[in-house]
Parts: C-alpha cells; sequence; structure tokens
C-alpha cells in the first residue's frame, strides 16, 4: 500500500496547545491515546456504538471515535483529565463517587463527560430524561440505576 | 482504515473542484461515513472535509413562508431550536429519536440523507452484498432478515434506508438543493432516494461530485403544527434504529380530515411515502375507522422477503397509532422518550 503523507494537525485540548504530525486517517481518540498518553477517554467498540471514547468539542460532547483528529483543528477539546479544577474533582466526578455509580470502571470516562453535557444542555430534569439522554453510554456491568442516581445527585447540586 | 489524502475547501465552488477527482468522497459529520471507512465497506481515496464551508449551517426564512435548512446544521441544533420544534413538531421529534446525544451532535442535516441504505450484510466484507459489491448476490435473501424491506425491494437488495429525519421530511414535501458543476437544481426528497431495482449501489439521484447544499420545507409544511406526530417501534427503548416508524399530519375542520400526509420508515430502502393512504385519508371523518382504512391502503403492496411479515401487520398498527396520536394534537412540551409508542409520562419538561 503507498504510504500518503502526513498532515500537520494543531489541537486544543484542556487548555494546552499540540502540534502532531498525523496521517489523515487518525481519529481524535487515537491521537489522544497513543500520541499524547491521554487515556482517560476510553476505545470500547471503535464504532460510535458505546459512548466510552466521549470528550468535549466546544463544550459539547461527541465521540472521539468517529471524529477525525484534523477536524477538531481549532477547536476547545476537552477529556476527562480535563475536568478536575485545583485539584478538586468536577462535582459530577464526585457524584459518581458517592453514588458508586460503576463497576469495572472503563466506561465511567465516557459515562462522566456525557452527564456533565447533559446536565449542561438541561435534559436532566427526570429520571426518565436522564435515561433517554445518556442512552448513548452503554455499561455492560449493568450499573444504570446508579449512574442515573449520580446524574440525578449532580444536576440538583448544578440546580441549587 | 486505509489512508486518505485530506483536503477542506474554504468555499462551495473549491469544494466542487476537490471532489470532482475520481475516487473523492464529501466528509460532513463522519457519524456513517467514517465508521465504513474503518470496516473497510468504502475506502475513498480522497475525503473533502466541508465542515468549515461558512454558507451552509444556517436555518433560514424565506420569502414565500417556506424555510431553508443549511446541509451542515448539525441534528442536534435543529431539533432544539424552538422555531422549528414549534413549527415542524413531527421533525424534531424525529432527531430525538434518532441515535444519541453525541452522534446528534455531530450528524447533519444533509449527511442524514446521505446515510447508506444498508444492512449488517453490507457490513460484513465477507458477505455477498449487491449494494457494497455489484453482482455479487444478497446474502440477506435466506439470511437474517427479520428487520429488512416490506415495500419496493427487489432480488438485489432487501435492506432499508434508516433514517427517522427522512420520514417526517418526505411527508411534508421538502425538496433537496444541490450544487454541482453545471450549479443549483432541486429535487424532491420523495425522488432523491432510488428504490433498489437492480442496481442498489445507486441510493440516490446525485450525480458523482454533486454537493446537497439544504433542505427546504415548503409554507405549507407548517401548517400541520398542531396535529403532527412521529412515533417509532424500536427493539429497545432508545438508541436504536426503527423497526417500523411512521410520520402523520393532518389538518381537522369539523370532524373532517381537510388535508393529511403520512409516511412510513424502516420499511423500505428510501423514506416512504404513502400517498395511496393519503386518497383515503382526505375528506373522511377523523376516526380510527379512516384510518384502519388508510393502514390497510399503506400496506397494501407489502410482501415479506423473508422472516419478516410481522413487520406488515406491526407497520399497519403503527400507522393507526400515529394518526391517532396526530388527531389527538401535538404534545405541548415534547415527550422525555421522544417518538416512542411505551413513553409513559406524557408531558415531563423537555426545552424543545
Amino acid at each position: 500500500m503507498t504510504s500518503k503523507t502526513t498532515i500537520p494537525v494543531h489541537l486544543d485540548i484542556n487548555g494546552q496547545h499540540h502540534t502532531l504530525e498525523l496521517e489523515p486517517r487518525v481519529t481524535l481518540l487515537d491521537a489522544l491515546r497513543d500520541r499524547l498518553g491521554l487515556t482517560g477517554t476510553k476505545k470500547g467498540c471503535d464504532h460510535g456504538q458505546c459512548g466510552a471514547c466521549t470528550v468535549h468539542v466546544d463544550g459539547e460532547r461527541v465521540l472521539a471515535c468517529l471524529t477525525l483528529a484534523a477536524q477538531a483543528e481549532g477547536r476547545a477539546i476537552t477529556t476527562i483529565e480535563g475536568l478536575a479544577r485545583e485539584g478538586e474533582p468536577h462535582p459530577v466526578q464526585t457524584a459518581f463517587l458517592e453514588r458508586d455509580a460503576f463497576q469495572c470502571g472503563y466506561c465511567t470516562p465516557g459515562q462522566i463527560m456525557s452527564a456533565v453535557a447533559c446536565i449542561r444542555e438541561g435534559h436532566a430534569g427526570s429520571d426518565e430524561e436522564i435515561r433517554e439522554y445518556m442512552a448513548g453510554n452503554l455499561c455492560r456491568c449493568g450499573a444504570y440505576p446508579h449512574i442515573v442516581a449520580a446524574v440525578r445527585q449532580a444536576a440538583l447540586e448544578a440546580a441549587s | 482504515m486505509r489512508d486518505f489524502d485530506y483536503v477542506r475547501p474554504a468555499t462551495i465552488s473549491e469544494a466542487l473542484v476537490a471532489a470532482a477527482e475520481p475516487g473523492s468522497a464529501y466528509l460532513a459529520g463522519g457519524t456513517n461515513l467514517l465508521d465504513l471507512m474503518k470496516g473497510g465497506v468504502t475506502s475513498p481515496e480522497r475525503i473533502v472535509d466541508i465542515t468549515r464551508l461558512p454558507e451552509l449551517n444556517r436555518i433560514e426564512t424565506l420569502d414565500d413562508g417556506g424555510l431553508r435548512i443549511g446541509a451542515l446544521v448539525r441534528n442536534a441544533d435543529l431539533a432544539h431550536d424552538p422555531a422549528f420544534a414549534k413549527a415542524y413538531p413531527a421533525v424534531a421529534e424525529a432527531l430525538l429519536s434518532g441515535a444519541s446525544a453525541q452522534l446528534r451532535n455531530a450528524a447533519t442535516a444533509g449527511g442524514n440523507l446521505l446515510q447508506r441504505t444498508r444492512c449488517s450484510y453490507f457490513y460484513d466484507t465477507a458477505s455477498a452484498c449487491n449494494r457494497r459489491e455489484p453482482g455479487s448476490g444478497c446474502s440477506a435473501l435466506g439470511g437474517e432478515n427479520r428487520l429488512h424491506a416490506i415495500l419496493g425491494w427487489s432480488d438485489a437488495c432487501i435492506a432499508t434506508h434508516p433514517s427517522d429525519f427522512c420520514v417526517p421530511l418526505v411527508a411534508l414535501d421538502a425538496v433537496v438543493e444541490i450544487e454541482g458543476k453545471q450549479g443549483r437544481r432541486h429535487v424532491t426528497l420523495e425522488e432523491f432516494h432510488r428504490l433498489p431495482g437492480d442496481t442498489p449501489q445507486r441510493e440516490t439521484v446525485l450525480e458523482p461530485g454533486e454537493l446537497i447544499v439544504a433542505i427546504r420545507l415548503p409554507a405549507e409544511a407548517a401548517s400541520f403544527a398542531a396535529h403532527a406526530r412521529y412515533l417509532k417501534m424500536r427493539e429497545r427503548t432508545s438508541y436504536a434504529f426503527a423497526v417500523v416508524s411512521a410520520a402523520a399530519a393532518l389538518t381537522v375542520r369539523d370532524g373532517k380530515i381537510r388535508a393529511a400526509r403520512l409516511a412510513l420508515g424502516g420499511v423500505a430502502a428510501k423514506p416512504w411515502r404513502a400517498r395511496a393512504a393519503e386518497a383515503v385519508l382526505l375528506g373522511a371523518d377523523a376516526d380510527e375507522a379512516a384510518f384502519v382504512r388508510a393502514a390497510d391502503a399503506a400496506l397494501a403492496d407489502a410482501s415479506p422477503p423473508g422472516d419478516n411479515a410481522f413487520k406488515i401487520e406491526l407497520a399497519r398498527r403503527i400507522v393507526v397509532r400515529t394518526l391517532m396520536s396526530a388527531l389527538a394534537g401535538t404534545p405541548a412540551l415534547m415527550p422525555a422518550l421522544p417518538a416512542s409508542p411505551f413513553s409513559s409520562l406524557p408531558g415531563v419538561r423537555h426545552d424543545a
């Protein structure tokens, strides 16, 4: 197979600027994990079906596995590593701990990134609404009842 | 994923030039294309990233009262636009019933039309698929086919187009605005997607290199706002394609149906406008008996290519249920479970 050339890609991740030389086919997920060592963002299905790779681009949740790194150029990217402030966990991270909202933990970074956005969007007004708007994040351990409780708790705290 | 040349044009005319090269593909949200590229189902030589084109992300009201949705308007932005959701509630409900919040933040209006008509054999490069590899056969015929088409299919292909968005759009006479080297042209959404026939690999009337720039809704589409619903039957509550879905829009005066629109999803290789059913409804009493007659008309030509005969009766029932819901009136608030026949809490707060 003929090798295509790499392109320079400028990425703004958690407030830090990075310039990478990438093949155009490199996804944002692979750039984060394999090139920048930001392995908090997980690769689950790699096909947009599980939500483990959820990150924020310009403040909105998207799937890093179905985004080319080149497409994210010039956008503000936030990963799970960028949520804490001054050493303090984000309130949603705290709620997940307090509500025991995980078992193996593999889906948890994606769940938390999705939950932060879900609350910000105003889609955490009832358990039914939380379930619907968190439907893009699968948990194979089946921790859903505790995840819903954590999102509800964090949403109530954000509203108070 | 095979590598490719990546270009990011700044204008529509630059994009058309870049995509004129054989083997080119436009990239917008990427939610379908990148997935297919990862599986080796499609392998473009050149990706033309149109996401930075400036003119295509607007929602505009036209002088004639119609609406023009730029091709790059994202599903989430369109569904949560308060004016849009008020005027075209069934379209907003369809959008919110599709995919997940993350995918709706990436997927675009134009890209939704161009997601591939597909089934699991299309994704599996070890299987025969006339759509992926013309002339290779169809593994779905005689295979696992309980979710496949019941209308408009051929022996060459029995896959369905999975869009929710397109179902109310085709019911409301949406028009696709297309830019090409020869200039701009308009095609109705009803004519935009092709039935498989002997050439399932040709899914739309787009010529190579042509670009969808907008989707238009005529002024009349907003006249159904008080009685418009989209219902979607899924194998799980959320985040799944339709087994069968329907969009219904009615105008009712003095108990009589003065105008009716009906379309089905999950039943064919294209969003399926049910014009025979609309003819049955026009002028009829607005009641369940008329809706049952309309459902029979909508499914009169249906036949199962395999183990999916249940979808015909299911589609009849969804048509009746959707028409009953439309008659009852568009909910004041978007249901917490958009388009769900099982939504247990009607009127739960929502921002749309």
